[in-house]
């Protein structure tokens, strides 16, 4: 299978030298790759705009990136028991991971919900299901991340009602919701509603959010999807922030002045296998993000001008070929979310091109995390590669390549009409293909896959999810039914159609139906009557 | 892998002396979206001489079969991410089978774990591509077995 070695050494000697997104890269850099980059505004200093170096002058050493490892499965019980555990082992994050149906705002018992409950995250139908899940956890005390996005609303309200149970005070409450729609239109495609009823949800949670929960962040504009989907660095750093500049001129336009919520927005990224360039992308994410609230927007907040990410390593990346190598790309992946300087991570497990992580590979990827904070020494400094040659080009381009990008959708009539024309989604098929076809001719080498293969992989255990969780699920959605006043579920739901056909806050009216113990299917239904459900148009 | 070079041309089907390209539904069954792979097969299918059909997200078995009936499908392609592969290929199959599809060749490629591969199988999923599969090794697989009865076992996975 593996070419004789003089066949390498002619294919060395023909390649092309391309990053991962097929960005040309010069042999070496030198003072005149920078000229035109003004140290002073392209570059400045840590902690200061446009705050390429990052948002912190002390970068990690007053306070290291939060470790944040994404878990959900089955039912809210076994969840809450591996939350707990988390919790007891030092952590004070949670990062909740819900299963298909709750995505989709589906019941566990509708037809589409078969064999998917409890599969890919956790399951959570109901107020008692959220009841559930954070049992004995005091929602004061810890920050929570949602990954939910079409019923984000619905969901957001769940929480805030367990906090209401448990007494603790909304404007105390830290955590954050996915809510980022646009991305799941452009790559994840777990969208119910069309795309101008899907942002008028978001519109509203931020005004709920400025007004009631303060301290939460109500969006994570996501472009870990985008580059799941295929899409290279430059189109996952462009498509994700001309997704934040949408939402933040649709909060404008529904009446929100800039600085009152863009510094609640944060961000999430990938990190990929190209070190360099991943590195360079997350420089130049902050310096485009500063620049444009200040002079696009006019916010004058200094928090408003400050990208704050949350980074997962590549989960594309890995491969089923050769599990253990996925430690290292992780760990290659983690370093650049790092030295980008990352306020957040998650490190993907050796076995995910396979299955739901089993518990040891989870904690080595966690370990890896504790290791490159505490034995590389690399947290020790801010900013490492500033005023590298290549890293502060490759930055630049990736900047001017963004703005390019912006123009482009800005002429297209803004992001909502870019999706809905299917801009986004044919660019990011195009680079998918692209890759395959690059793999395919052994220009891009992935190690185990198209080189370097073995005959026979050392097997390695993988999670199995519990299938009664289904079942489980089903029985405890029909006790509550039986159990709430029915007349009270009809009157919040009527009460929400209403709020949907006028223009008022659906965050109220949501919290009602969430309180009388409506199931997340019959919220989600009672939107979908109102605003129908969204079908793409195929790009292929 | 091995694959034999037998021809593929369409006197080899039992129904039809006709010569016309491999017709191929790609379908996303169940509640994932993770739609890249069913997109880069689709192209290269088409790529490779193929009339390929893709059906777009969340199909039932139902709509997947009844694609296949409609468009006079050889060859079936699932994607799946999410887990759900045990439940929907038992389903899918016995409707084929109800249907009177046996012929049409059913393949499968997704986040499937080595252990649920010969289960698969068993049902009559004549390939499992996981991660990593070249598309070259999709395209020849549906030109071997495209269209002929013959239950043969070869494939990617053991």
């Amino acid at each position: 299978m593996a070419p004789a070695a003089t066949d390498k050494l002619a294919a060395a000697a023909d390649r092309s030298f391309t990053t991962i997104s097929g960005r040309p890269v010069e042999p070496v850099y030198t003072e005149a790759s920078v000229a035109g980059i003004d140290p002073a505004t392209d570059v400045g200093e840590a902690g200061q705009f446009p705050f390429t170096r990052g948002i912190h002058a002390s970068g990690y050493r007053g306070k290291l990136w939060t470790m944040r490892q994404f878990a959900g499965f089955g039912t809210p019980e076994e969840t809450n028991e591996r939350y707990r555990r988390l919790l007891k082992a030092g952590g004070t994050g949670l990062s909740v991971a819900f299963d298909l149906p709750t995505l989709m705002g589906l019941d566990p018992d509708h037809t589409l919900s078969i064999g998917e409950v409890g599969k890919c995250g956790v399951n959570v139908a109901t107020l008692a299901d959220m009841e559930r899940l954070f049992d004995g956890i005091a929602l004061s005390d810890v920050t929570t991340s949602m990954t939910i996005n079409s019923p984000a609303a619905v969901i957001f309200a769940m929480y805030l009602v367990v906090a209401e149970k448990q007494g603790a005070d909304w404007a105390r409450l830290s955590g954050t919701i996915q809510n980022d729609i646009l991305k799941e239109f452009i790559a994840q495609k777990e969208y119910i509603y069309p795309p101008r009823p899907s942002m008028r949800l978001v519109t509203d949670t931020f005004a709920f959010c400025t007004t009631h929960v303060p301290r939460w962040n109500s969006i994570s504009v996501s472009g870990y999807h985008i580059r799941e989907a295929g899409a290279t660095a430059l189109q996952e750093l462009a498509f994700t922030l001309r997704d934040g500049i949408e939402y933040v001129q649709w909060g404008v336009d529904a009446g929100l002045a800039v600085d009152a919520f863009v510094p609640r927005m944060s961000f999430f990224f990938n990190a990929h296998s190209d070190f360099f360039e991943e590195v360079a992308k997350y420089r130049a994410a902050r310096a485009l993000w500063a620049k444009t609230m200040r002079d696009r927007f006019g916010a004058k907040d200094d928090r408003s001008w400050k990208l704050r990410f949350h980074t997962q390593t590549a989960g594309v990346s890995l491969t089923a070929q050769q599990p253990y190598n996925n430690v290292v790309r992780t760990a290659i992946q983690a370093l650049a979310g790092v030295l980008g300087g990352t306020n957040s991570l998650h490190t993907n497990s050796l076995d995910e091109a396979l299955a739901l992580p089993t518990e040891e590979a989870a904690t080595l990827a966690l370990r890896t995390q504790q290791i490159i904070a505490h034995e590389s020494g690399i947290a020790s400094v801010v900013d490492p590669f500033g005023g590298s040659y290549f890293v502060e080009r490759l930055t630049k381009d990736l900047e001017d390549g963004a703005l390019a990008y912006f123009e482009r959708i800005d002429r297209m009539g803004g992001m909502v009409a870019a999706i809905e024309q299917g801009f986004p989604q044919r660019e990011i098929a195009e680079s998918a293909y692209k890759f395959q076809q690059a793999m395919e001719r052994r220009e891009k080498i992935i190690v185990g896959v198209n080189d370097f293969v073995q005959d026979q992989d050392t097997p390695i255990e993988t999670l199995y999810v519990d299938e009664t969780a289904a079942t489980r699920q089903i029985d405890r959605l029909s006790q509550v039914r039986s159990g709430r006043d029915a007349g009270e579920v009809h009157r919040a739901l009527d009460a929400l159609r209403a709020a949907a056909q006028r223009s008022t806050n659906l965050m109220p009216p949501i919290l009602d139906a969430v309180r009388a113990y409506a199931s997340l299917g019959e919220i989600c239904d009672a939107l979908r009557q109102v605003w129908g459900e969204y079908e793409e148009t195929t790009v292929l | 892998m091995t694959i034999d070079q037998r021809p593929t041309t369409r006197d080899q089907h039992p129904t039809s002396n006709v010569q016309r390209p491999i017709r191929v539904i790609i379908a996303k069954p169940g509640l994932d979206g993770h739609d890249r792979g069913a997109k880069v097969i689709a192209r290269a299918l088409r790529d490779a001489g193929m009339e390929v059909i893709y059906t777009g997200l969340r199909q039932s078995p139902e709509q997947i079969v009844s694609a296949a009936l409609q468009e006079d499908a050889d060859v079936i392609g699932l994607s799946i991410l999410s887990g759900a592969h045990n439940h929907i290929a038992p389903r899918l199959m016995q409707l084929m089978r109800d249907k009177g599809l046996d012929d049409v060749l059913v393949v499968m490629g997704g986040i499937i774990p080595n252990a649920d591969v010969p289960n698969l199988k068993a049902l009559g999923i004549r390939g499992v591509f996981q991660p990593g599969t070249s598309m070259q090794e999709i395209v020849d697989f549906m030109r071997v077995h495209a269209r002929s009865q013959a239950p043969e076992e070869a494939g990617p996975n053991p």
